[in-house]
């Protein structure tokens, strides 16, 4: 039985240009009933697991350029996004021994935790460099989307953990 | 002595260092982008040409995706037409009895207002072209609430220019390119907008913080009222007055804020204004230029104009002096005349009053006119 080898492209390539395409996708202006589609920060789920997954200088970089891609993309502040989801990157990245192995519950408190944590300082730049502080209700209702996306980075560390034991 | 045969040869940095040296590399280079980019956050620097040539491939991008929904809804509104046809016939003839009542008003008013811009002579706004385009792209997000439209510079769209729906004030287009324009809209937080309260003729700042609902601030004066309605100011010259905004509302935080029109309508197709700012109609460097500058780009008087010219200015000098001379003597005089004593009726002088001299004439005495100053 031939090894199956996980390489960059499975855990980082592929997640990557499926964030991009959800974001783009879920940019699109429908509205029905008055309600418009929600729009999660999608890179938070990589920001996340990557680290947990295995520590590698790829990761951050392309978390780095997804950040761009969203302040870009949906016209914010240049930096916005990169420093929030490179901040969570390096927080998970320090308590990466607490974290590998933890049950999902745990988990998802501290997906809770760098989410929140990112949106704070998220809100605190834009509050700073506008002038101006953003709803609360707004900030929430991008949070909680943000928060429904944890099953996707359970899924990716629980498929990717452990690929190579020269990580563990 | 070769590399791998040194002291490094066994040296095997951890993978979880070298990727915090990447991680504090990003975080540095994210902070330096945020403090570029400060500057602009009002505009967010959309003329930069990274976000000019990102939003030159997401606009068409976001286009192939929005365009299957605009088809779904055009068959969605055509199916719902096709089985509300009557009761949607019901509600069209009761709109249409009441907006004859107001055409009625609007034909009588603008024939009296006409009269009166004829008597007072007042310079009426010259309209404004626009331009039509479809949302391809929607930010909705706390930090930024932006839309793509599909229109750019080469329709004649320009940064500033107000974005509306065919029910009131969208935004306005804070980045252009060839084809795709980005329109900050009016709950984005670093929207603000000079609007007056049309009953009060109150002014106030709408002010977004990516709420539905934008919020007023720097309200001038009392008496605001929920239901009140909002329009445009044209303050500071970024709208033309009067474009509908929305209505006034209460907020649950006890603030007041704005129901925007605009939300009543689709979000697919907007019109652009072209409008820039009425100060475009006058020449700005005939404005701003110094009084009497054309005398320094003007040619050199000839002999008769010189002539003139030194005639003149002798005439004034001579009727200066003159004036100035007389000045003096009567100061002079009356001087004289207070430091002579008044005589008592009882004691009458001995010596006559001194006459006093007439004033010389002051026409007259001009230097005769300077030769060649006559012909």
């Amino acid at each position: 039985m031939a090894v199956r080898v996980v390489g960059p492209m499975a855990w980082i390539g592929w997640p990557t240009l499926l964030a991009i395409l959800f974001t783009v996708l879920l940019s699109t202006p429908v509205s029905l009933l008055g309600l418009k589609l929600p729009q999660p920060v999608w890179p938070m789920v990589l920001a996340f697991a990557w680290p947990l997954i295995r520590p590698s200088m790829v990761a951050p970089a392309v978390l780095f350029g997804l950040g761009v891609f969203l302040d870009l993309f949906w016209g914010g502040i240049l930096g916005l996004w990169p420093l929030s989801l490179i901040a969570v990157y390096g927080g998970m990245l320090a308590a990466r021994n607490l974290m590998v192995g933890q049950e999902t519950l745990f988990l998802f408190v501290m997906y809770t935790g760098c989410t929140l944590f990112a949106f704070l300082l998220a809100y605190v730049i834009v509050t700073v460099s506008i002038g101006n502080a953003p709803s609360l209700i707004a900030t929430a209702s991008q949070v909680l989307p943000t928060l429904i996306l944890f099953p996707i980075a359970d899924w990716m560390i629980q498929r990717f953990d452990d690929g190579d034991v020269r990580f563990r | 002595m070769a590399f791998r045969d040194g002291p490094f040869e066994n040296i095997k940095v951890p993978l979880a260092w070298t990727a915090a040296v990447v991680v504090v590399v990003a975080l540095v280079a994210a902070i330096v982008m945020i403090i570029g980019d400060r500057g602009t956050a009002s505009g967010r620097g959309e003329a930069g040409p990274v976000r000019a040539g990102f939003v030159a491939v997401a606009g068409p991008v976001g286009g192939v995706f929005s365009a299957p929904v605009r088809w779904m809804g055009a068959v969605g509104d055509h199916i719902g037409g096709y089985f509300f046809a009557v009761s949607e016939n019901r509600r069209l003839k009761a709109e249409n009895e009441e907006l004859k009542q107001w055409r009625d008003q609007a034909i009588a008013m603008k024939t009296v207002n006409e009269r009166y811009e004829a008597l007072m002579g007042i310079r009426t706004d010259p309209p404004v072209p626009m331009a039509a385009g479809a949302t391809v792209q929607d930010t909705r997000g706390p930090f930024a609430r932006a839309r793509l439209i599909d229109v750019g510079a080469t329709r004649g769209v320009r940064i500033g220019n107000p974005v509306l729906n065919e029910h009131g004030l969208v935004g306005r287009v804070v980045g252009t390119t060839a084809g795709i324009s980005r329109v900050l809209l009016l709950t984005d937080v670093a929207s603000r907008t000079p609007v007056l309260i049309e009953r009060t003729d109150q002014r106030a700042f709408l002010t977004g913080d990516a709420s539905a609902n934008p919020r007023l601030a720097y309200i001038r004066g009392v008496g605001l009222k929920a239901g009140d309605r909002v329009l445009t100011s044209g303050d500071g010259g970024g709208f033309p007055r009067g474009l509908p905004v929305g209505i006034v509302a209460k907020g649950v935080d006890g603030s007041w804020r704005v129901k925007l029109f605009s939300d009543r309508g689709a979000v697919d197709y907007v019109r652009v204004l072209l409008f820039q700012s009425f100060s475009q109609l006058a020449d700005p460097n005939a404005l701003n230029a110094p009084p009497l500058a054309g005398l320094g780009s003007a040619p050199p008087p000839d002999t008769n104009e010189a002539a003139a010219i030194t005639d003149a200015t002798a005439r004034r000098t001579a009727v200066e002096a003159a004036a100035v001379a007389a000045r003096n003597r009567r100061i002079g005089e009356a001087n004289a005349a207070r430091a002579t004593p008044v005589p008592s009726q009882a004691q009458p002088t001995a010596t006559p009053p001194q006459q006093q001299a007439p004033p010389p004439p002051v026409t007259g005495q001009a230097p005769p006119p300077a030769p060649g100053a006559q012909g």
